[in-house]
């Protein structure tokens, strides 16, 4: 079990959901938060901070568009492995290829 | 001040007094050597002794915490109890900063009659029973008389307390529990659970998630009273997520011979009623308009928060905290260099996750404050000494270690996990060099005989 950040938080990245996770698990790509399938805990904390409600708990996706945000959080994180940390691990290089070819949205 | 040591003493090792010491060990602005004292023998405070056993994904932020145990400029010392064992004075002249992160175990409570009749408790002490808590006391519960248990409060703790009782044990025999706790929960009569609040399902502090999760379990009815609560806010709003799962819950068909959890709301304790053995036998409770209602209950666990416990030499206010100042002790003798953090700085509330963020400020304050700091004259000899001089059977890093490697290996004899080690005594000399006594793995080995592992 895991929860999963969703296409809300692309381009929007808010980030508060990063200083409410007890284990620093939600990496930050250039265009999304990705959280950490392996290393999330499962607390939810993250889900009631979100101010754009993108993240989900795995047993609450709903739509397949939400489901494959958990498979892209896979295979995001199968080349790093567990860096069990975001803050020492850094920024990710790149994001998902599906996130980056997304249309940006404006603001 | 380069070249300056900070000298950290942090009192409590839970995930607030770890948190804290991780983030002064990641800043670079000044070096510091901290050291955890902890009362108990083993660090990790309510991740092990508080969240409950079920929830094995969210115990394995111990991975976390450990880490932060392993780094070379920590100590921890477990057993020890400040006030008794090192007083504050002494920990105060030691040490540059002194941080209290003891949380808060002391029960909130419900201050109507009856309260202390035999079989009305505070969820503090049936967690600590779940727990296997070394301070519970061997074979403190029983539930083999329990039909109904009331359960006041609709938090989390609440919650958990109704899971553990209401869960098939079976579930429950991978967890870290001994088996004689699961025979326990498996000699267990009960069938009803009534969930007290004070006000409607929008204050209720329970999470959704918690909620649902309870509500999923196999075979077991949920029954909302009242069945349709009046709206608590304004009908053009959404209704709350809680809310519309409870309602939903109510609907479904009723069962006939499934457990059942009552959640009753608007819903007021008056008295806890005892039979001529000054046993529980119910609870008289008020409803929305007035009306009055008894339910049955031959346990009655009170869930309405925690208060902080005194320490000898630190403050404590009303309200159960250190009182503080954005971390910064306040007390009329001088207090420069005295920290409170975590459930003991702001009260019983928030996520494990709040603990993080408010460690890391706290961290910050400290090294803004480190160039006074670090001038407060330190003197006497170290803690070790001390503690040797005493007698203090304290517990290292590689004394817990030992326990955690004792424990895993309990937990293999029964293919889990981990097994927790339940006895002071035991959890103790199993941090020793010495072997474990051989009592400790023939009481699991003979629990496992005796069906602890059965199905």
């Amino acid at each position: 079990m895991s929860y999963v950040i969703t296409e809300a938080c692309v381009d929007v990245m808010d980030k508060t959901c990063i200083t409410e996770c007890p284990v620093d698990c939600i990496y930050e790509g250039p265009r999304s938060m990705y959280i950490h399938p392996d290393e999330c805990i499962d607390c939810g904390a993250c889900e009631v901070i979100c101010p754009v409600s993108a993240i989900f708990g795995d047993f609450e996706l709903e739509t397949p568009a939400q489901e494959r945000s958990l498979g892209r959080a896979t295979e995001v994180f199968l080349q790093i492995g567990s860096p069990l940390g975001a803050k020492r691990y850094g920024p990710l290089s790149a994001d998902h290829d599906e996130v980056a070819v997304l249309p940006h949205k404006q603001g | 001040m380069t070249g300056d040591v900070l000298r950290v003493a942090i009192v409590g090792g839970g995930p607030s007094g770890l948190y804290l010491a991780e983030s002064l060990m990641e800043q670079n602005a000044v070096r510091v050597h901290v050291d955890v004292f902890d009362r108990l023998p083993t660090p990790f405070g309510l991740l092990r002794y508080g969240v409950a056993p079920d929830h094995l994904k969210i115990k394995s932020m111990a991975r976390v915490l450990q880490r932060i145990l392993n780094d070379p400029r920590l100590r921890f010392f477990g057993n020890v109890t400040v006030g008794r064992d090192l007083t504050v004075p002494e920990l105060r002249e030691r040490y540059n900063v002194v941080v209290y992160a003891y949380g808060a175990s002391q029960d909130r409570r419900l201050n109507i009659e009856g309260e202390d009749l035999r079989g009305s408790v505070a969820a503090a002490e049936l967690v600590r029973w779940y727990s296997s808590h070394p301070d519970a006391a061997a074979g403190s519960q029983s539930l083999t008389r329990v039909r109904s248990v009331v359960v006041v409060g609709v938090g989390n703790v609440a919650i958990d307390v109704a899971r553990v009782l209401l869960k098939d044990p079976g579930l429950l025999e991978t967890t870290d529990m001994t088996p004689a706790l699961v025979a326990k929960l498996r000699e267990s009569t009960v069938t009803d659970v009534h969930l007290l609040g004070r006000r409607g399902p929008v204050d209720a502090s329970f999470s959704y998630k918690e909620l649902k999760e309870l509500t999923q379990l196999d075979g077991l009815d949920v029954r909302l009273h009242p069945a349709a609560p009046a709206p608590t806010h304004p009908s053009d709003q959404p209704m709350d997520r809680n809310e519309q799962l409870l309602r939903d819950l109510a609907a479904r068909p009723v069962r006939e011979g499934a457990r059942t959890l009552h959640v009753h709301f608007f819903t007021k304790p008056l008295q806890v009623l005892g039979d001529a053995e000054g046993r529980v036998c119910a609870v008289q409770v008020e409803e929305l308009d007035s009306r009055l209602l008894t339910l049955d209950a031959q346990l009655v666990v009170r869930a309405v928060g925690y208060v902080g416990n005194e320490l000898l030499g630190v403050p404590l206010s009303e309200v159960g905290v250190v009182p503080n100042n954005v971390g910064r002790v306040t007390r009329d003798e001088g207090s420069l260099g005295e920290y409170a953090v975590g459930w003991i700085g702001r009260g019983a509330t928030g996520v494990l996750g709040t603990n993080r963020s408010d460690a890391e400020a706290l961290s910050a304050l400290i090294v803004a404050d480190a160039p006074h700091l670090i001038l407060r004259p330190l003197c006497g000899t170290g803690v070790t000494g001390l503690l040797e001089l005493r007698r203090i059977p304290f517990v290292t890093q590689e004394g817990w270690a030992r326990i955690d490697a004792r424990e895993i290996e309990l937990g293999q004899l029964q293919t889990k996990a981990r097994c927790k080690i339940a006895s002071w005594t035991d959890l103790v000399s199993s941090s020793q060099h010495v072997p474990v006594p051989s009592t400790v793995l023939g009481k699991a080995a003979e629990a496992v005989k005796n069906g602890g592992l059965a199905s």
